[in-house]
């Protein structure tokens, strides 16, 4: 590696922790575990806190709307007595149209009060342009990272239009080819800047999606009489999953399962090239949802805030056509034209309700916007212009990156369970790993474990046996 | 339209600059991704005259002076929605006929 790249990754520690605005060394425990709870309150603020910040910040209270059509459709299907109430919480609503303005409005009110001049962000999705939006109405300098082309440089429509959008709320783009080393670039960037890094994974932008669980708990109460029985959370590194969750928490709803989603992009390569525009989904994939849900610390601050498999009662895939034909169905049939990354929940809600008995409630708790190329239409004809077969027929005939198989009846979208005992397998192993060979978990690790993948103690230990005996 | 290639200082433009030659990459990169660079585009206001191709230093929007040869004066967006996808300009009749006939059944 360049001599640049090293010089600066050795300073990591160092400007990391000027730029958090966090001491994260406070929370550490022990090589595995770390007080997880005392880094989410540490900023001081309440739930009620960060509502009062979102409202005078133009974000939330967004409208949770009954999808009466998309409902009769399912039930047109289902068997007898089945097909639950379908909802949708229409998060493009917010000042820069998706849920990651609650994100952005935290991290922005902080660096603010703390005298950043600016903020930095790592992003090719919605996040760009919230942190943009946000920073604008602050008087904040934003610079927003983003992995945009391949070397070609042909970038998919969707992060063209988010390059756009983020310049057109008056941030710095910088646009980069595909490959990590976008993160040493972007430790350049916070050490000649001093801004704030607003990073996705931070306790203040997961505190700032809490308010979004708490609103669907308590919106659902008032329409229904009770907290939904399942929220549908479109997964990628973590952060929707975790901070809905801990809001419906929040709000009393214990018993509100708790149902993430991705897109199937098993086989794509996240750090290639060639790869890179042959995948037709910026995010909500399980390129980011399986790696950041069986190794959250992967990110880029010390802890990361965002831990999905804590919160994750169920985790589903769906296809890249299911979630087109679905984006097509909620504007024909709701009245609703939103951008497709935001409806892979959708696409698995539609799946799930089918099963469920009609008096269950599913909400999927998400929208983003949608416009010039951040559409389903413009995605399908930059697929096709990059060789990927797009044609009707079974979406489980699918190949993420070869071909994407457009659904011909809504019977045929069926969402598949990812094993559930895999990704918690995945993470106890990460996380010995990293704990450093020979080391030996004590009885607080195991604790830190089992809550960090949502089981128990015992299971923790079988996990932990069964991988010495391999 | 003609291309406009050359700018004059004030101009908003952008330019594009090697960050890491491939020798210089990460390691563990897939094949495709290692054998290439990793470049970057900004765009900034021109500080001097430049033609396309040319060396040119940019003021950004944070105020940063970044440095590389002009690709373009006055860039724009050009993405689109594109024609629809025929595999999808049938659902919303169909759909809305199934549910009409659901509907009808006493469904």
């Amino acid at each position: 590696m360049a001599g640049k790249t090293e010089a600066i990754l050795a300073r990591k520690g160092e400007i990391m922790k000027r730029a958090l605005g966090m001491d994260y060394a406070q929370f550490e425990r022990s090589p595995i575990a770390f007080d997880y709870e005392a880094m989410m309150a540490a900023h001081g603020y309440s739930l009620e806190d960060i509502i009062r910040i979102q409202l005078a910040a133009g974000v939330g209270k967004t409208p949770l709307l009954e999808l009466r059509n998309l409902t009769d459709l399912i039930r047109s299907y289902a068997e007898p007595g089945h097909g639950a109430r379908l909802f949708v919480k229409d998060e493009a609503a917010n000042m820069a149209g998706s849920f990651k303005d609650r994100r952005a409005s935290i991290s922005i009110h902080v660096a603010k009060e703390k005298g950043y001049a600016g903020v930095i962000a790592a992003t090719s999705g919605n996040y760009g342009a919230a942190v943009s939006s946000q920073a604008a109405r602050a008087s904040l300098n934003c610079i927003i990272v983003q992995e945009a082309f391949d070397s070609r440089h042909v970038g998919q429509p969707e992060i063209i239009e988010k390059s756009r959008i983020c310049e057109a709320f008056g941030a710095e783009v910088v646009q980069l080819t595909v490959g990590p080393e976008l993160f040493s670039h972007m430790l350049e960037l916070l050490d000649e800047t001093g801004y704030l890094a607003a990073s996705l994974y931070s306790a203040f932008g997961i505190s700032g999606i809490e308010s979004l669980g708490w609103e669907i708990a308590e919106e659902m109460t008032a329409l229904t009489g009770a907290p939904p029985t399942h929220v549908v959370v479109t997964h990628a590194g973590g952060g929707n999953t975790t901070g809905t969750a801990r809001g419906l928490r929040r709000a009393g709803a214990t018993s509100t399962h708790v149902v993430s989603a991705s897109v199937d992009l098993s086989g794509l390569h996240m750090a290639s090239d060639t790869d890179f525009n042959r995948k037709s989904f910026t995010t909500g994939h399980t390129g980011f949802g399986v790696p950041f849900a069986t190794w959250p610390d992967r990110a880029d601050v010390p802890r990361n805030a965002a831990r999905a498999l804590r919160y994750m009662d169920r985790y589903l895939t769906v296809t890249q056509g299911e979630v087109f034909y679905v984006t097509e169905a909620m504007a024909k049939l709701e009245g609703l034209e939103r951008g497709p990354s935001g409806n892979t929940a959708m696409a698995a809600a539609m799946s799930l309700a089918r099963d469920l008995p009609r008096d269950a409630t599913v909400v999927v708790q998400e929208t983003e916007y949608t416009g010039a190329g951040k559409h389903h239409w413009a995605q399908l004809n930059f697929a096709r212009a990059n060789g990927v077969e797009v044609r009707a027929g079974d979406p489980t005939e699918s190949v993420p990156g070869t071909s994407i198989v457009i659904p011909e009846r809504p019977e045929q979208i069926r969402a598949k369970d990812f094993d559930m005992g895999k990704l918690r397998r995945s993470y106890v192993r990460n996380a010995l790993a990293h704990a450093g060979e020979g080391y030996t978990p004590t009885s607080e690790d195991i604790e830190f474990l089992a809550a960090d993948i949502h089981s128990d103690a015992e299971s923790v230990e079988a996990i932990i046996a069964a991988l010495k005996e391999a | 339209m003609t291309e406009t290639t050359r700018c004059a200082p004030g101009d908003w433009v952008e330019v594009e600059s090697i960050l890491l030659e491939p020798a210089d990459r990460a390691a563990n990169l897939p094949e495709d991704t290692a054998a290439q660079p990793l470049r970057m585009w900004v765009k900034g206001f021109a500080r001097a005259a430049a033609a396309v191709g040319e060396q040119l230093t940019v003021e950004t929007m944070t105020g940063r002076d970044v440095s590389g040869a002009l690709t373009e004066v006055n860039p724009g967006y050009f993405h689109t929605f594109g024609k629809p996808a025929p595999e999808l300009t049938a659902v919303g009749r169909d759909l809305r006929a199934r549910v009409a006939a659901y509907r009808k059944a006493g469904g």
